[in-house]
């Protein structure tokens, strides 16, 4: 079913009784070319270019729980293409290309907004550091300006000029940043991928995989057992469990990171602003709640919640950058498992075992690359090698020595 | 003020009147009153609008599970938005207005949007909207936005003072009704250390909303006995005004405590950290609606919050009252108002035979509302019979009854699934409690019926003392009545097409959840998520499981078989400074001064932050108005003369033993075992990785002594690296550290005269000639006539030079001497800056090289990397990757035309190459203008950049539209062979 | 979160700094044959289960002693607390 105004109207006059399902409940197959397990953003992403881009007719989705329930419905929804190391700003920025085209691709109302991400900076050091990654977008094709603490007043007087601890000196302002409505992302990709006739399948978890001879054939699964040719694991916090089904360790920490959001407020924050002096990040949402949220709680958990301590962090560094959100209230918060690499930086690839694929190791990327993790993965799924805007993304980075480690902490995850 | 909707009891003190506004107009209310509480009295019925429809919305409910009532608060210099009528203490001068309505609550113009409802179901946004696609963000977006949104947050405004604290217990009791009353009292009783928390003002829970004999007591009598004993108790902690508002791992809960602003008007609110042994959940349950044709009309409320208002606040809500129920608690409503004469039109009961027994009220059996009517305000229902017949019925008030939800919220924060319990329609805590932490009693636990309460508290609270080793005090039990609710479940009316209300807030209808259906959204996440349906400010205490039910009848299911709807924290919405206390605007972080700082601050120096260091960055004489001369000043100061500066930041251990010289020698990546006593030594200190973690210098004072020293910013990382190798993985080792960073001060003194000034400063015994105390020597010396202290001569600035360790408590003072004894050779304080100046004129690297993606041989280093022992980092380091005969190198980089900047952050390309990520060749990592070479230079990593000697780049930074171009050179720019070093 | 030091009693979270996995504990020889392999899969690879994981803790802001704390990582529950000295010790013994 095609989306449009239209439609709209012509069902408010039908009592909406003519609407039909989003995406379908079809029918598990025995056998198919490409099956991805996750059906999170980044696995619907996967399956949708897959049948749209690269032309490959039988695949499936397999989600164990209900999709869009991992962390693309539980993150702050920015998107932006301003990171420092090249290996991922070229990516960064393709994905935010895709974003721009994203709801006449899928017809579906993402909601993406480019109300600029603003990130401010608090010392000479940070600013030096800040114009290195400046510069570094504007190279790779991104846009990226320096603000002085006079442009930064003008736009978002309510920030702490007067009494920070940390006083901002300056920004750097990415326009073309913003946020999507999370939710959206993953329903979209379902009904583009579902209408080009890709098998979404709910309920569906993967409890083994099947090996003939060093080649991944198929996997066991809570409703049958199910032939493929490829298999594309994209299940983000969870990829440790389900690559230890192919006696794999990975370089992957699961960790908590806590989200949150306030009562419904009348716009006050027009784009996203991140902190210098500490982990915070903010935007206002459509309906009007803010959605923040800093650091990860910092320890291995599947446990999708934290503790007291986080909050107060982020709430102090809330306080910190604009006082005035000390009065709005925390309406709920929720966590989500994220899937933390030894040096920050994603992993797409294939496994060392035939016909078996790798997406994982998000950190906190995860939702800004949804478009082009999927098309990247498709691409390697369907042509057996990587993409450009990918390849370094490789598993054997870690052993070789060729890591992407945009902070510079080494291998320790929950330092990323 | 018509004081004829008044009863004479009730918890109000009528003695006490307090003048409020609402929307401009005065009104009367009395001590103990709510804000809705006192707008009913004064027969407000209009409160606000609802989020998407702008429908009118009054008092739904008699607590915080309120959606609809919203107001602005207005205080001295700041609005309260999304606040609840239903929760605000009525206090003198309390000035409230209608929120997200214009240009008034009576007339909203956005009411409009109710016209279109059809076409503003749920998720309508999702399907349209994208064409053409910059009017998404020129034109609909920022309409969203406007209409969207509650309530407006004020940007100016004092901000509040919250306070923080961490309170213990035995047994945390969450709330104060029946069974909390109860198992704090037997807890209490038997000298178990108690906090009873409760969310209202008042202690009693839902005792204060019944006509109920206790004991041969009135509730209220009760309730006050059982207070007064528990004062008694100094193990007992009765807060009041306190909300629990979530449940941690390992027994932690937030507390959100606020003030009656009466008594205390200093303290807004105070956030406690409890941590509690056992718990028990008392926190009753919330009723809930049923959803019919326009069900939401101002009037229709909850049947249990009428009997609230009676009871509680002494006030009747309406002149002509209806209930419609499932089940038999609404009786005990229709009961409560006709013993004070207010006329019952009518109980419209679902059920074919409920139990009536003598009441002299009109109760139609098998019966629906199926519709209302009234505008601003409830005028009449229609209600259905069995056989289908309709009449209308008129009436000012509907009392709702869909049946009770036990407040389980908190037993689901640690992830405990609820379990569905058939015989109340409702959903109990889950059973299988992860750890045996919290338990729920009463009707938290589905016990509705009070006896059951009192019984259910006592055996949980028997059983939790047990586990904890107290043995329980005797108490007495209290007795009253049985009742039951008897419930049929009956989740909705089917009969008709307009709308049926389920969220109030949000103006979820059955319609959004049939539609949410039939897009395939079918599961209670994607429920929730797709209609929006108990996201509001009432976080859908009233509306969740109702909408689950529907769901399940939707999908031929039963409804534990759907799912369960899971809460999450904070229970109630929490304003973002309580759990920022005091740690606001310059408290935020700790502030760390030097040891030296006040005598800088008397000196001049302008301070610049280093993490949560305050150092001199330059010290500004009088004449002085631009940074660079004073800067300029200090640098030659220092080459030509000497000067000091404060290095105390950097991180220094003490480190000991037999084995500490093995030790050191495995933490450092170059050779140490053969470092003599009375030499100091660089050393690179690897990551396992095999990159750079910190460098620094490790003096060896005598045999089995060493003092390490690290950078400022990598003090605490080194050391816990440091106790990590020595706890985890050689245990075996003889080695001891400890850090003295704090402990002890450090002076660099630098330049051609510091020997003569250090030579005035040592004690005579001790020779500080060239040949006695050469370049890298370190000795524990006396000062000043026996001042312990440690000299080092080590140099970061390239001159010869020292640096001098004292306590730090001698620093100020020592200060003042340098200067005094230093006035001969014009001795100079200089501040970060110069240092930086400095060492990059002599090529060190500092934090800006050492980014933690940088390896030995990016620094020009790889030859001090010794392969023949083991060491932190050596096997990794030898990665591909790392090693790349290309790869980036540490080079200096001076500009071609000296007064043009070399910026930090530029990057650096070929001459002839287009500016793009593939001919990116590297970066800029530290600049200044070097004012003794007379030009402007920088350190940067360039690839191959040590072949590359003499070459001429271009340093390019398009963020700032500059460009400039450098040649390439040794990083080193002065004095290359060290001869100043070693003079 | 509350950490039982076996000496301190139980203390916050906001005392220690987290490192990871116990496994950090058996660092390879650096001079055997395949010690790059080795040390590749002590430093990145991770089990990272859903479970009982054992972790090793700073105790940054008390006693500055290392702890091997056995926890769940879906429910956080800590079954054990110890100090590393005496797991060591008892390896060697």
């Amino acid at each position: 079913m095609y989306y449009n105004w239209l439609k709209l109207i012509k069902e408010g006059f039908n009592n909406n009784s003519g609407w039909k399902k989003t995406w379908r409940n079809p029918e598990l197959k025995k056998k198919y070319d490409v099956i991805i397990i996750g059906g999170g953003g980044h696995g619907l992403a996967t399956a949708f270019y897959l049948a749209k881009e690269f032309n490959i007719k039988n695949i499936a989705v397999l989600e164990k729980k209900w999709i869009g329930g991992g962390n693309v419905g539980r993150n702050t929804t920015i998107i932006r293409s301003n990171y420092l190391l090249n290996q991922n700003e070229a990516f960064y920025e393709f994905s935010l290309k895709l974003w721009e085209n994203l709801e006449k691709e899928i017809n579906y109302n993402a909601m993406v907004s480019q109300r600029g991400v603003l990130n401010v900076f608090h010392s000479d050091a940070q600013r030096d550091s800040f114009i290195r990654r400046g510069n570094g977008m504007l190279l790779n094709g991104a846009d990226a300006e320096l603000f002085d603490i006079n442009k930064i007043k003008s736009i978002y007087p309510f920030l702490d000029f007067e009494n920070a601890r940390f006083p901002i000196k300056g920004g750097l302002f990415q326009k073309r940043g913003g946020t999507v409505r999370h939710d959206a992302v993953a329903w979209g990709y379902a009904h583009a991928a579902d209408r080009l006739g890709v098998d979404i399948i709910q309920n569906c978890e993967v409890t083994d995989f099947k090996f003939e001879s060093g080649s991944c054939v198929g996997v066991e699964t809570s409703q049958g057992y199910i032939k493929a040719n490829k298999i594309g694991c994209a299940v983000a916090g969870s990829s440790s469990l389900l690559m230890s089904k192919a006696n794999m360790n990975l370089p992957i920490e699961s960790h908590v990171l806590q989200a949150f959001v306030s009562e419904s407020l009348k716009p006050i924050i027009p784009g996203v602003i991140t902190f210098g002096a500490g982990h915070f990040y903010i935007s206002q949402s459509d309906k009007g709640g803010l959605v923040f949220g800093g650091d990860i709680d910092g320890y291995n958990s599947y446990a999708q919640r934290g503790g007291m301590a986080t909050i107060e962090d982020v709430c102090e560094g809330g306080m910190a950058l604009m006082p005035m959100i000390g009065k709005s209230r925390l309406l709920r918060m929720w966590g989500g498992i994220m899937d933390m690499t030894m040096d920050g930086s994603p992993i797409i690839d294939k496994t060392h075992i035939n016909g078996l694929y790798l997406n994982a190791g998000w950190c906190y990327g995860g939702f800004k690359a949804t478009p082009a993790s999927g098309w990247c993965f498709a691409h390697l799924l369907a042509k057996g090698y990587s993409h450009e805007l990918s390849s370094n993304f490789r598993l054997d980075r870690f052993k070789n020595g060729y890591l992407i480690d945009e902070k510079g902490q080494g291998a320790q995850p929950n330092l990323h | 003020m018509n004081k004829s909707n008044r009863t004479n009891f009730g918890l109000i003190d009528y003695n006490k009147k307090i003048n409020f506004e609402f929307n401009d107009k005065a009104y009367v209310g009395f001590q103990g009153d709510t804000l809705a509480s006192a707008l009913i009295a004064n027969e407000v019925k209009l409160i606000a609008r609802s989020f998407k429809y702008h429908r009118p919305r009054g008092i739904f409910s008699a607590g915080s599970e309120e959606p609809s009532a919203l107001v602005e608060l207005i205080h001295k210099d700041y609005n309260e938005p999304n606040t609840k009528a239903t929760t605000i203490e009525l206090y003198e001068g309390l000035k409230a207005k209608s929120q997200n309505c214009w240009p008034s609550v009576k007339y909203d113009f956005m009411s409009i949007n109710d016209k279109f409802s059809n076409f503003l179901t749920a998720g309508f946004y999702y399907k349209t909207f994208m064409w053409p696609s910059f009017f998404w963000e020129k034109v609909y977006e920022p309409l969203i936005r406007r209409a969207a949104g509650l309530g407006k947050l004020s940007t100016k405004g004092k901000a509040r003072v919250s306070e923080k604290g961490f309170l213990h217990c035995d047994l945390l009791v969450v709330g104060s009704g029946p069974s909390g009353l109860m198992s704090a009292y037997i807890a209490g009783l038997s000298g178990a250390n108690v906090i009873l928390v409760e969310e209202d003002y008042v202690f009693g829970g839902s005792i204060n909303n019944e006509e109920v004999i206790i004991s041969k007591l009135s509730g209220k009598e009760w309730i006050n006995f059982l207070i007064s004993e528990l004062k008694k108790l100094s193990n007992v902690r009765c807060m009041s005004r306190a909300c629990v508002i979530g449940m941690f791992d390992h027994g932690n809960f937030g507390v959100i405590e606020k003030f009656d602003k009466a008594v205390n008007s200093k303290i807004d609110q105070m956030f406690w950290k409890i941590t509690s042994k056992k718990a028990i959940l008392c926190t009753g349950a919330i009723e809930r609606l049923i959803p019919f044709q326009n069900n939401d009309r101002p009037g229709i409320m909850l049947s249990g919050s009428i009997r609230s208002y009676l009871n509680r606040w002494g006030v009747i809500v309406g002149k002509k009252i209806a209930i419609f129920t499932n089940n038999d608690d609404a009786y005990s409503t229709a009961k409560n108002l006709i013993s004070l004469g207010i006329n019952v039109v009518g109980i419209i009961d679902t059920r074919e035979n409920p139990n009536i027994n003598n009441l002299n009220i009109k109760v139609f059996k098998s019966a629906q509302v199926t519709n209302s009517r009234g505008k601003l305000a409830l005028q009449g229902v229609n209600v259905m019979l069995k056989n289908g017949k309709s009449f209308y019925l008129e009436c000012d008030t509907l009392g709702v009854s869909g049946g009770w939800n036990p407040n389980i919220h908190l037993s689901c924060h640690t992830g405990v699934k609820p379990e569905w319990q058939n015989d109340i329609s409702a959903f109990i805590p889950g059973k299988n409690n992860i750890s045996t932490h919290l338990k729920a009693v009463g009707a938290a636990n589905g016990f509705f019926d009070l006896n059951q309460c009192f019984l259910s508290a006592e055996n949980t609270v028997v059983q939790i003392l047990s586990e904890l080793n107290i043995s329980i005090k005797k108490y007495d039990m209290p007795k009253t009545e049985e009742k039951s609710i008897n419930i049929e479940p009956f989740w909705y009316v089917k009969n008709g097409n307009k709308r049926k209300w389920v969220d109030l807030q949000n103006d979820v209808t059955v319609k959004d959840i049939e539609l949410a259906y039939r897009e395939n959204f079918r599961s209670v996440e994607h429920l929730k998520r797709y209609t929006t349906l108990g996201m509001g400010t009432d976080q859908g205490k009233t509306s969740n499981v109702t909408g689950l039910a529907i769901l399940a009848d939707l999908s031929n299911k039963a409804i534990p078989d759907v799912g369960t709807t899971i809460f999450r924290p904070p229970y109630i919405p929490v304003s973002l400074d309580a759990f920022v206390g005091f740690s606001q605007a310059k408290q935020f972080k700790p502030l760390r001064l030097t040891p030296s700082h006040d005598w800088a601050k008397e000196n001049g120096a302008i301070f610049t932050e280093a993490g949560l260091w305050l150092r001199a960055q330059w010290y500004m004489q009088k004449n002085e108005n631009d940074w660079r001369v004073s800067v300029d000043r200090e640098v030659n100061a220092v080459r030509n003369s000497v000067g000091f500066c404060d290095v105390s930041t950097l991180g220094k251990i003490d480190i000991q033993g037999k084995d500490a010289v093995s030790f050191i020698n495995r933490i450092y990546c170059n050779g140490f075992s053969k470092l003599p006593i009375g030499k100091t030594r660089y050393g690179l200190m690897l990551r396992e990785d095999g990159l750079v973690m910190d460098d620094g210098t490790t003096a060896r004072l005598d045999e089995n002594h060493f003092i390490m020293t690290t950078t400022t910013v990598n003090a605490e990382r080194v050391y816990r690296h440091l106790e990590f190798c020595h706890q985890c993985l050689w245990p075996d080792m003889d080695v001891q550290l400890i850090s003295i960073t704090d402990a002890w001060s450090q002076i660099a003194i630098a330049g051609p005269k510091s020997r003569k000034l250090i030579s005035k400063i040592i004690d005579p015994q001790y020779d500080v000639s060239n040949e006695n105390f050469p370049f890298m020597a370190c000795k524990e010396v006396s000062i000043c006539g026996g001042f312990k202290a440690r000299l080092f001569r080590i140099s970061f600035s390239g001159e010869l030079a020292y640096e001098i360790a004292i306590p730090t408590q001698y620093t100020k003072s020592f200060m003042s001497y340098l200067m005094e004894i230093g006035k001969e050779e014009n001795i100079t304080p200089y501040g970060t800056e110069a240092l930086s100046v400095m060492r990059i004129e002599k090529g060190h690297v500092a934090g800006a090289e050492l980014n933690g993606t940088v390896s030995a041989i990016n620094l020009n280093m790889d030859k001090m990397v010794s392969s023949i022992k083991d060491s932190i980092g050596i096997v990794l380091s030898k990665r591909e990757g790392l090693n790349l005969i290309d790869g980036p190198r540490l080079v200096g980089l001076k500009p071609k035309k000296p007064n043009e900047q070399i910026i930090s952050g530029s990057h650096l390309f070929n001459l002839k190459d287009k500016l793009n990520a593939d001919n990116d060749l590297g970066y800029v990592t530290s600049s200044c203008y070097s004012p003794t070479i007379e030009s402007y230079i920088g350190l940067g990593f360039l690839k191959d950049g040590t072949n590359r000697y003499g070459d001429e780049i271009k340093v390019c930074n398009p963020l700032l539209n500059k460009e400039v171009l450098a040649k390439v050179c040794d990083p080193v720019f002065i004095d290359p062979n060290g001869d100043r070093l070693r003079g | 979160m509350i950490i039982e030091h076996p000496l301190l009693g139980p203390r916050d979270i906001h005392e220690f700094v987290y490192v990871g996995d116990a496994s950090l504990l058996n660092r390879p020889k650096w001079d055997s044959e395949d010690a790059e392999q080795k040390f590749y899969e002590y430093v990145y690879l991770r089990k990272n289960p859903a479970g009982i994981h054992h972790e090793l803790w700073f105790h940054q802001q008390g006693d500055r002693s290392w702890l091997v704390v056995s926890r769940n990582t879906l429910t956080h529950e800590i079954i054990k607390v110890d100090l590393v000295l005496n797991i060591v010790k008892e390896k060697t013994l």
